[in-house]
């Protein structure tokens, strides 16, 4: 089975790291803390865990969307590579602040308000701020526990009308239940490039959901979708409305294609692993074998056995 | 080791390969620990006499080779090697024929293996009972939803001494599964797992070995289908729902 030799050399620090960091990358959403503690017991360097850490857990964090809470608990920023101003540094534009986070604790340590410059400007902030309005309203019906942001990616300078910008929506919904043996994580990630020559707004969707359950067990879901849509350049307002309706409609279809993946599970696709009951419909006759030998021996006469 | 354990736990049932390769090297000294409490997925080789193929596990390993149960012959061939005695080897025929047929019945395809050997500790005998489905459209799915789609699982049973005209069987089954399907409008949606359950039972063996061990067999793999389907795929519903209700569950709970 275990075709790897097992090595008579050590393995060199270089290789120790580059395992941790992998499974610190691969940690189930909101499992790295615990997987970060075994991980040390194994490696049982703390060197090199600490320098697998800084590597791992920026990545880990903007790749899950985690969300860190503000010191005053005022609000609370999401850590995506949207909003990065440095590799420590994110900026919640909703609050116009810039939050200083400490990957490996995942903690927010300090806020500072926003400088001019790493706002967008006021004709793009009025698109930005109508649609998070409106974003935030739907998310706060669609996820009981859902955060949200909208951040411009590109053109965020644009003065005024004749050029085109980009904005990004990101939903993050995250529920960790330890006790229960249960963590889940909904992410959706929509571009909405802005096409002022066109005088249209394309819309592309990246929606990911994991779900981790592990009582006595070990069963991962991992479901991921993408679409893509389009609608008319309008007043910020209007923009906005008309994004909201569009996402939540394809969020509401997906949630669906989802429920039905479940409801087919039982009668098609894990019937193609293994049935619920033979094809005979009755319990296998291991009381009476015997009689197999001799249909056995028929059927190789016949020529239709295996 | 309990932390290498705990990290089995949570690291993604598909990349279960990979993770005990890294904690063999990390923790060479636990080595035999970690190949024994870790299961893998099963891996396959060709019997060179009669062109079927048999499923690999530690318990027809010996060196490099391993034993197939329908030559009885290891691959590659290995001088002084193990194996079952005669009596034992007769039965370890039967049951490998019984097997396939009730796999067949289950599987519709796949593969099995039956291996037994001797329990010098006990004077009973241990068999390891193994099937491998590949469920996938491009494999033996005969329905053909699965892109991809996996089932191994292995079945250890420990019969003790005849007692009085009955025998203990200790029972210890793991199934490894992952199904993912995939299309335009849906995406794509992938479930995988492994579980391990054990069970036991004092039973006459006036029924037989065979008989005995194929009863618990199909009651335990029903066990572990149900509890997959139900428990295990039910409870990540029931997560996926949780972050976000269905519509109707919304407009009744406006507040929630």
């Amino acid at each position: 089975m275990a075709e790897e030799e097992y090595p008579d050399v050590e393995l060199s620090d270089k290789q120790k790291k580059e395992i941790a960091k992998w499974f610190l990358l691969n940690s189930p959403a909101g499992e790295i803390q615990y997987v970060a503690k075994d991980l040390r017991s194994v490696l049982n360097d703390e060197r090199i865990y600490n320098e697998a850490a800084q590597e791992a857990f920026p990545l880990y964090n903007k790749s899950h969307i985690i969300c860190l809470e503000f010191p005053d608990r005022s609000g609370d920023v999401l850590i995506t590579s949207y909003n990065e101003l440095d590799k420590n540094e994110y900026l919640d534009p909703r609050t116009a602040q810039v939050a200083t986070v400490n990957h490996v604790k995942q903690v927010c340590t300090e806020v500072r308000p926003a400088a001019d410059e790493e706002l967008p400007s006021p004709y793009i902030e009025d698109f930005r701020c109508t649609l998070d309005a409106e974003i935030l309203k739907y998310v706060g019906e669609a996820y009981p526990k859902g955060i949200c942001s909208v951040y411009c990616v590109n053109g965020k300078d644009v003065e005024g009308p004749g050029s085109n910008f980009e904005l990004v929506v990101v939903i993050s919904a995250v529920k960790n239940s330890p006790k229960n043996f249960c963590n889940g994580s909904w992410r959706s990630v929509w571009n909405i490039e802005f096409k002022d020559d066109m005088q249209m707004l394309a819309i592309r969707g990246k929606i990911q959901v994991d779900a981790h359950y592990f009582e006595e067990g070990n069963v991962q879901l991992d479901a991921k979708n993408e679409c893509r849509d389009e609608t008319m350049f309008q007043a910020p307002d209007d923009c906005a409305l008309s994004i909201t309706n569009t996402i939540r409609h394809h969020e509401a279809e997906y949630l669906a294609s989802l429920e039905e993946s479940y409801s087919n599970l039982p009668d098609t696709t894990f019937k193609d692993l293994r049935r619920k009951l033979p094809v005979t419909r009755t319990l296998f006759p291991w009381h009476n074998t015997l009689q197999f030998s001799l249909t056995r021996d028929i059927q190789k006469e016949l020529g239709i056995g295996k | 080791m309990e932390a290498a354990m705990g990290l089995m736990r949570r690291i993604h049932p598909k990349q279960s390969e990979t993770a005990l390769s890294a904690l063999l090297s990390l923790l060479p000294h636990h080595s035999s620990d970690l190949l024994s409490q870790v299961d893998q997925p099963l891996q396959v080789l060709c019997d060179v006499d009669c062109g079927k193929e048999f499923i690999l596990c530690e318990y027809n390993r010996d060196a490099d080779s391993y034993r197939s149960p329908w030559s009885n012959k290891y691959h590659p061939p290995l001088e002084d090697a193990p194996y079952p005695s005669s009596e034992l080897r007769k039965l370890e025929i039967e049951a490998n024929e019984v097997f396939a047929i009730y796999r067949d019945q289950y599987y519709e395809g796949g593969i099995s293996s039956v291996y037994l050997w001797e329990d010098d500790d006990s004077e009973g005998f241990v068999a390891c009972f193994l099937i491998k489905k590949d469920g996938s459209k491009t494999g033996q799915g005969r329905r053909g939803y699965l892109q991809e789609g996996a089932w191994d699982a292995i079945h250890v049973i420990e019969v003790g001494p005849e007692d009085e005209g009955t025998a203990h069987y200790c029972l210890t089954s793991t199934v490894m599964l992952s199904l993912t399907t995939n299309d335009e409008s849906s995406g794509t949606f992938s479930l995988s797992g492994s579980i391990r359950r054990q069970m036991n039972m004092d039973l006459a063996i006036a029924d037989g070995h065979l008989c005995n061990m194929g009863r618990m067999i199909e009651e335990m793999e029903g066990k572990l289908r149900n509890s997959l389907d139900q428990v295990y795929f039910g409870k990540t519903k029931e997560m996926v729902c949780t972050l976000r209700p269905p519509a109707e569950v919304v407009m009744r709970l406006p507040n929630s």
